[in-house]
């Protein structure tokens, strides 16, 4: 009887993403994600870095005077920016695992943390190298 | 009739756990660089390799990158599996992202010990 009630049952759906309000947790989770996803496309780049900066003195004077043009520095500083904020946010997670706020406003506060620490230490860091 | 269990309960926990355990060994390792970065200000190069050619912080920054690779296809394998569809394709994808991070982690021990 369950089974034929909930297969006919209508319920009002609505999947249109771009008609949802995501709450800001929500908004955290798919920012970890998207930082997931393009610190992922981004290994290449430094692994390669990190080998030519250890390979030989003249590789390293290479890399290091890459910090020259600030284009370099920016997308650094981008870069930088991804992993705070998936480091944070995954911190974040680590405590929900224990059960460190998982209440809604719990869940509210913590990601409000997350972006408020994320932003001060880009400013910070951004402040520092450009 | 053998009835193995392919979905359900528990599938997929060993990941979850790998994510979180993977995910404390970076931050563990993020912890340590920032604080050798902070004593030793590296600004030549002898100094800058000196510090990766310690052999316990070779070792230390391989188990760092293995964690990062292994917490990377996890990652990128659940959004695969999340948004495409087509099993092809799909298979494609996963091949490709497992062949890559397994190669990063060859590429890793070339760095590190220059094989």
């Amino acid at each position: 009887m369950a089974d034929v009630a909930i297969k006919t049952k209508k319920r009002p759906k609505n999947l249109d993403i771009w008609t949802i309000r995501l709450p800001l947790p929500g908004v955290l989770s798919i920012i970890h994600r998207l930082t997931g996803a393009g610190l992922f496309l981004l290994l290449p780049v430094f692994l390669w870095l990190f080998e030519r900066s250890l390979a030989t003195p003249e590789s390293f004077a290479e890399v290091k005077a890459l910090g020259d043009h600030l284009v370099i520095r920016l997308i650094l500083l981008g870069f930088i920016w991804f992993y705070i904020q998936h480091f944070l946010a995954g911190l974040r997670y680590l405590l929900i695992d224990l059960h460190k706020g998982v209440d809604l406003e719990g869940a509210r506060f913590s990601t409000k943390v997350v972006f408020a620490a994320s932003t001060t230490l880009m400013l910070v860091i951004g402040a520092f190298i450009l | 009739m053998i009835k193995r269990k392919l979905v359900g309960a528990h599938y997929g926990f060993g990941d979850w756990l790998l994510q979180r355990g993977t995910a404390l060994v970076m931050a563990l390792y993020a912890t340590l660089i920032l604080v050798i970065m902070a004593i030793v200000q590296p600004s030549t190069y002898l100094e800058w390799r000196g510090i990766f050619d310690n052999r316990i912080m070779a070792f230390l920054t391989f188990i760092y990158l293995v964690a990062l690779f292994w917490h990377a296809w996890i990652g990128v394998r659940d959004i695969w599996l999340d948004y495409v569809k087509n099993t092809g394709v799909r298979l494609l994808l996963l091949l490709a992202t497992l062949a890559v991070t397994i190669g990063y982690t060859g590429w890793a021990v070339q760095i590190l010990w220059r094989v």
